[in-house]
């Protein structure tokens, strides 16, 4: 097994589990109270609206969308790091059909990793500031990253021979 | 020489095919990586029959349950404003229960097809790395059919949450049917521990070669344009995201507050016109998120799919014409259905009527190679009693 595939297979993984224990974690110590809290104050929202305390049911709302945003970012770094990590195991499988030179697949492996790791932590980051530049700028990066060598190894497949 | 044989007993009189047989794998390499009723045939053709499966019910569940579904969220949503307007917190609280029923039904279905194509997903990329799973044939069979057992009560277990609820159940908020679909998914843990233990085990004794025969080389059409279109659906749907994030996220997660706080003021002003206009744009907004995830979503599954099938292209036993037929069937459906969603916003009905008929086009294609595959095991096994 060539070194970019090995990097792939065991990468993905990591990353792999790495998301399923993050997803375990969520579920079982934070997800059922934070679907309590999201359900919970939209309802208080309009009870608060029935008995015309409008800035409860603002609060409410405010709080129900705060508890969104960090509920939409926990589960997306759980679901795309067990994705990507699926997709690199994939990649790994298939990457001696990448007609590319071996120094070039390495990269394209090492630049797949990097970036699958980067974005989803990017992501999770924005949670621990809200709307911060440095987490969405790394989120960004790390996507980028994986657009731009998802790209050369489709070229790679496409191609019939190295 | 072996190598310059056709790729499956199938294209022997395949005039028309666009296969370069020189670069097909032998038949005798292929036959060997496919034994009789081990474990990579069962997870083969368990993981085609889920995502099949799978997709089947998926497309079910969008004509007749999603938009209805939808829509009478949406009429509880105006329900538990006017309570509102009413000054009626009790009604309020009434409402909220039955729109989480709604939300468990939308929720338990949408899971159900989730989890049933994912499970097919897995079973495929673990047949592709037995090789490398360091276990006995016996002990690897046992594997592959607990997967599939779990892979199929999963679903059942999670689509019977809403139905059974807590009838019968000594639990307090746990039904049977989430026992049963929590058992299937530890079945599934299990199993994945196992293989990766299996594989730990093979990356830690630096053998020189797989445990078990491995695929040989393929270079024919299928499999190139099935992991080089793959591999673009993945890469579209990927952009697709990120343009999504970057440029609508943010907007849609303001928005959603600005209309419930806008439906909240027309509630407490007892404004029947503005509390239905709220409630229009509430839903015109979550169906635009949906359409959105969906769209990413399924173009990323279809890639990934498509990848995994091209692996699966040696054991499907039909003529080459046809397996380039199928093929192509399965990318023009795996494109046609999350752009038909995604321009559902636009077009309404139709684009979603599009969309359906891409994810037919997908599960044809599956079936049909799922036949081929089938075909191909009948052939091996009356080959094998041919010879005994």
């Amino acid at each position: 097994m060539s070194g970019a595939r090995k990097l792939l297979v065991l990468g993905g993984i990591a990353l792999a589990a790495a998301g399923m224990l993050y997803g375990l974690h969520y579920a079982v110590f934070v997800e059922h109270q934070t679907l309590d809290r999201l359900g919970g104050s939209l309802a208080s929202g309009f009870v608060h609206a029935a008995g015309r305390q409008m800035s409860d049911a603002r609060a409410d709302v405010a709080s129900y969308g705060a508890t969104k945003y960090d509920y939409v970012r926990q589960v997306d770094l759980h679901s795309h790091w067990i994705g990507l990590g699926m997709l690199l195991i994939l990649l790994g499988v298939a990457f001696d059909s990448v007609a590319l030179g071996k120094r070039m697949q390495w990269v394209m492996a090492f630049a797949l990793l990097i970036g699958s790791t980067m974005f989803p932590l990017g992501v999770i980051l924005q949670t621990v500031s809200h709307g911060a530049v440095y987490a969405r700028a790394l989120a960004v990066a790390g996507s980028a990253l994986v657009i731009a060598a998802l790209a050369a190894v489709t070229v790679g497949f496409a191609r019939p021979s190295a | 020489m072996a190598v310059w044989g056709p790729a499956n007993p199938a294209e022997e009189d395949a005039r028309g095919s666009t296969v370069l047989h020189s670069l097909a794998p032998s038949p005798a390499g292929v036959a060997a990586s496919f034994a009789a009723m081990g474990a990579r045939r069962l997870l083969v053709v368990g993981g085609i029959a889920l995502i099949a499966g799978g997709m089947l019910f998926g497309d079910v569940f969008a004509v007749f349950v999603l938009h209805q579904n939808g829509g009478e969220t949406g009429a509880r949503l105006i329900e538990a404003a006017q309570a509102a307007a009413a000054g009626d917190p009790a009604g309020v609280e009434a409402v909220f229960s039955q729109i989480g029923g709604l939300l468990e039904d939308h929720g338990t279905k949408v899971d159900a097809h989730v989890h049933m194509t994912g499970a097919g997903y897995l079973a495929l990329l673990l047949a592709l790395v037995q090789p490398y799973v360091a276990l006995s044939a016996g002990s690897k069979k046992f594997l592959a059919k607990l997967f599939l057992w779990g892979s199929v009560l999963l679903p059942i277990g999670i689509f019977l949450i809403h139905y059974i609820g807590l009838a019968y159940s000594p639990f307090a908020v746990i039904g049977w049917a989430s026992v049963l679909a929590d058992t299937a998914g530890a079945l599934l843990t299990v199993v994945l521990l196992a293989e990766a233990w299996g594989l730990w085990a093979y990356f830690r004794s630096r053998r020189a070669n797989p445990v078990e025969p491995e695929l040989p080389p393929d270079r024919t059409w299928e499999r190139r344009a099935l992991l080089a279109g793959g591999t673009a659906l993945v890469l579209v749907g990927f952009a697709h995201g990120a343009w999504y994030a970057g440029v609508h996220l943010y907007e849609h997660e303001s928005r959603e507050t600005t209309i419930l706080n806008a439906m909240l003021d027309s509630a407490a002003a007892s404004d029947t016109s503005r509390i239905r206009q709220s409630a229009d744009d509430f839903g015109r907004l979550q169906a635009e998120k949906a359409v959105n995830i969906a769209a990413h979503s399924h173009i990323i599954e279809f890639g990934f799919l498509a990848m995994l099938l091209s692996f699966v292209q040696p054991y499907v036993f039909l003529r080459g014409g046809q397996r380039a037929f199928w093929v192509k069937v399965l990318l023009a459906g795996s494109l046609i259905l999350p752009v038909g969603v995604f321009l559902e916003q636009k077009f309404g009905l139709v684009a979603g009527g599009i969309a359906d008929v891409g994810g037919l086009l997908v599960i044809m294609a599956l079936v049909a190679m799922l036949v081929g595959v089938v075909r191909y095991t009948g052939y091996l096994d009356a080959q094998s009693g041919g010879a005994t």
